[in-house]
C-alpha cells in the first residue's frame, strides 16, 4: 500500500468507510509530514495535533457505529469524516487562536466559527493546523507574516506566493490533503500555480464570508486548494451556497459537482484574451499556459480570441479600492476590545502607538493608500474613478462571456521569485498579481491549477474564468485536463 | 505626483498611526510612485459610467424579527486588553 499521505480524498474516504486503515491512523501520517517538514518550510502559525486527534478519534467511533449498524449506504456518513485539512488563519475556529499573521492579534482566541469552516467541521473533517499568511491576507508572498516567511516546497529559496501561502505549501508538501484560502486579488491562485496545486476563487457571494477577518469586503472570497480538481471541488460544494449571517451571501443554488469519468469538451467555447500574454511575462509561462489550451482544444473545446480591453488598468484599480475598504475594516484594531495593546497614558495616544506598533510595514501602506484616496479633495480622483473604472473592466468579461464558457489565461506572468527578490519594491510586488485581480474586481469565479514546469522545475499554473455562479465548468475544464496530463500528480522533492 | 511630508503626517494622523521618521520618509516615496502609477486612471473615459462599489445586487436582506441568543458577556470580554466591572477599560480620554 502506498504512503497514506499519498492518498486521494476519495481513497482515503473508501479506506477508512472499508476499515483497511482508521481516521488516527490518517491523521497521524499527515501529523508525521508535518513534524517532518515544519522547520523547512514554515506553513503553520498554529499546530493542532491533540485537536486533529481528539477529531480523528470521534470520527472513528461514527465510522465504527456505522459499521456496527451493518450500514450499506454511504449517505448515513458525513461526506468527508476523517479527512484531515488545514485552515489559513484568517478564518476563524472557536477557542483556537486567529492571529491573520499580525502582531496586532497575536493573542486573539476568536469566540466563534466562520461558516465555511463550520460547514466542513459539520462535514466531518479534522482540523491539523492554521496556515501562513501575509498580514491580514495583504501580500502575494506570505513574506509579510509578523511569523516568519513561509517556503516553497519545489525550492525553498523561493516563495510559495501570497497570501495564502502556507495553505498551498502544506497542500504541495503533502501535509494536508487540503486547505482553506480566501482570494482578494488573486491570494488563492496564484500561490496554488506557484505551488503547483489546484485552487478554486469562488464567485463574490458563492461562500459566506461571516469569520473571514475582513480587508477589502466587495472583494474578499472564501476558497479552497486541494491536489486535483476533482477534490477542489468536492470542498467548495460543501462550504457554498446561502448564509443568512453574510448579508453579502448569494442565494443562488449550488449544484452538486458531477464530473464525467472521460475527458471530453465537446462544445466548450473557450476565450483566449491577448491582454493577458503580455510583453515581459516568462516565455515558459505563455509556452506552458499555450500548450494546455491546445490540449483543451484536442478533448474537444473551440477556442477563439477574446478582447477585455481595460485589463490594463485593473492593478490601479485594485490598489485604490481594495485599501480604502482596507483602511475603512482596520480601524477596529484600535486596542480596546481585543488584540494588542500598546503602553499609553492617554486613550489617543494609545489608539495610534497600537496601531503604529501593531501594524507591519505592507499593512500600514495599505491603510496611508486607502486613507489617502477616500479623504477629502481625492475621493473623486482616486477612489470614485477607481470604481468607475471597475465597472468597465466587469463589463468587459460579461461581454466576452456572451461568446465563451471559459476564459483561459496564465495566473502571474512568472513562477514564483525568490525570497526577498521584491520586498524593496510594493509596485514590483503588486505586479504579480495582474492577471489575478480582474476577476476580483469583477467578482468572477476563477480556478489555477498546474500546466507545467519552468527549466528550473518551479511550477507554472494557468487559470480559468467564467461568468458568475458557473464554478462548476471550470471543475469540468479542469478536470479533463487533469485527466489527460500528469502536472497535478507530481510531487515536489521536499514531501515525507 | 509628489507627496509631501506633511501630507503624509495627515493622512498617518486620519488613520490613527504613529509614524517613525524613517516610516514617513520612506512610505512618502513609495507612496508618490504608487499614486504616479495611478493617475493612469485619469486618461479613460468615464462620463454616463456609473461607479461599481459591490458585484452583487447588495439589498439589506430582511428577516423576522426573532430574538436570538447573543454571546455572553464573558465571552466578549474574554479578548480584552483591561477589564473592569464587566466594561472594557481604556486609559483616560480627557487631562486631569
Amino acid at each position: 500500500m502506498s504512503e497514506l499521505t499519498d492518498l486521494s480524498v476519495p481513497e482515503l474516504l473508501a479506506g477508512m468507510r472499508r476499515g483497511d486503515f482508521s481516521a488516527v491512523e490518517v491523521t497521524r501520517a499527515f501529523l508525521r509530514a508535518i513534524e517532518c517538514l515544519e522547520p523547512s518550510l514554515h506553513t503553520l502559525i498554529t499546530f493542532t495535533p491533540e485537536l486533529a486527534v481528539r477529531m480523528a478519534e470521534e470520527a472513528d467511533r461514527r465510522y465504527r457505529a456505522w459499521r456496527h449498524e451493518g450500514s450499506s449506504t454511504e449517505a448515513a456518513l458525513p461526506p468527508l469524516l476523517g479527512i484531515p485539512i488545514m485552515i489559513k488563519d484568517v478564518l476563524c475556529l472557536k477557542g483556537v487562536p486567529c492571529t491573520c499573521g499580525s502582531r496586532i492579534l497575536q493573542d486573539f482566541v476568536p469566540p466563534y466559527t466562520a461558516t465555511a469552516v463550520q460547514r466542513l467541521l459539520d462535514a466531518g473533517v479534522v482540523v491539523l493546523g492554521k496556515t501562513n499568511t501575509d498580514e491580514f491576507a495583504m501580500g502575494s508572498s506570505t513574506e509579510n507574516s509578523a511569523f516568519g516567511a513561509t517556503r516553497n516546497p519545489w525550492n525553498p529559496e523561493h516563495v510559495p506566493g501570497g497570501s495564502s501561502g502556507g495553505s498551498a505549501s502544506a497542500v504541495a508538501a503533502r501535509m494536508t490533503p487540503a486547505a482553506l484560502g480566501s482570494d482578494t486579488g488573486g491570494s488563492i491562485r496564484q500561490p496554488a500555480a506557484y505551488c503547483g496545486v489546484t485552487g478554486i476563487k469562488p464567485t463574490y457571494g458563492r461562500v459566506s464570508r461571516y469569520g473571514l477577518v475582513a480587508y477589502g469586503s466587495s472583494l474578499d472570497t472564501v476558497g479552497v486548494f486541494a491536489r486535483s480538481a476533482a477534490e477542489t471541488a468536492l470542498f467548495f460544494s460543501l462550504m457554498a451556497g446561502h448564509d443568512p449571517l453574510d448579508s453579502t451571501s448569494a442565494r443562488e443554488p449550488v449544484p452538486p459537482v458531477s464530473l464525467p469519468d472521460t475527458p471530453n469538451l465537446n462544445g466548450l467555447r473557450i476565450g483566449v484574451p491577448e491582454e493577458y500574454f503580455i510583453s515581459g511575462m516568462s516565455a515558459e509561462v505563455e509556452q506552458a499556459v499555450r500548450n494546455a489550451i491546445a490540449q483543451m482544444e484536442h478533448l474537444g473545446a473551440t477556442v477563439q480570441n477574446v478582447r477585455l480591453p481595460h485589463t490594463g488598468y485593473a492593478l490601479p484599480v485594485y490598489y485604490l479600492i481594495a485599501p480604502a475598504e482596507a483602511s475603512a475594516n482596520l480601524a477596529r484594531y484600535d486596542g480596546v476590545r481585543f488584540g494588542y495593546r500598546a503602553p499609553a497614558e492617554r486613550l489617543w495616544e494609545m489608539f495610534d502607538r497600537t496601531r503604529g506598533n501593531g501594524f507591519g510595514a505592507e499593512v500600514k501602506r495599505r491603510i496611508m493608500l486607502g486613507t489617502y484616496a477616500l479623504s477629502a479633495g481625492y475621493y473623486d480622483a482616486y477612489y470614485a474613478q477607481a470604481q468607475k473604472v471597475r465597472t468597465l473592466i466587469r463589463q468587459d468579461f460579461l461581454d466576452a462571456f456572451q461568446q465563451v464558457d471559459v476564459i483561459a489565461c496564465p495566473v502571474a506572468p512568472t513562477p514564483a521569485f525568490r525570497i526577498g527578490e521584491h520586498t524593496d519594491d510594493p509596485l514590483a510586488m503588486y505586479l504579480e498579481d495582474i492577471f489575478t485581480l480582474p476577476a476580483n474586481l469583477a467578482g468572477i469565479p476563477g480556478l489555477a491549477f498546474p500546466a507545467g514546469f519552468s527549466a528550473t522545475g518551479l511550477p507554472i499554473g494557468m487559470q480559468l474564468m467564467s461568468a458568475p455562479f458557473r464554478e462548476e465548468i471550470l471543475f469540468h475544464t479542469a478536470h479533463a485536463y487533469q485527466q489527460v496530463t500528469d502536472w497535478h500528480t507530481r510531487r515536489p522533492p521536499l514531501t515525507p | 505626483m509628489s507627496l509631501t511630508l506633511a501630507e503624509v503626517e495627515h493622512i498617518a494622523r486620519l488613520a490613527r498611526l504613529e509614524l517613525s521618521e524613517e516610516e514617513k520618509i520612506r512610505f512618502r516615496e513609495q507612496l508618490s510612485a504608487i499614486l504616479d502609477y495611478a493617475a493612469r486612471l485619469q486618461e479613460v473615459d468615464t462620463r454616463n459610467i456609473s461607479p461599481t462599489a459591490w458585484t452583487v445586487n447588495v439589498q439589506a436582506p430582511l428577516r423576522e424579527d426573532v430574538p436570538a441568543q447573543g454571546l455572553p458577556t464573558s465571552e466578549v470580554l474574554s479578548n480584552a486588553p483591561q477589564v473592569q466591572d464587566n466594561q472594557f477599560r481604556v486609559p483616560p480620554v480627557l487631562e486631569g
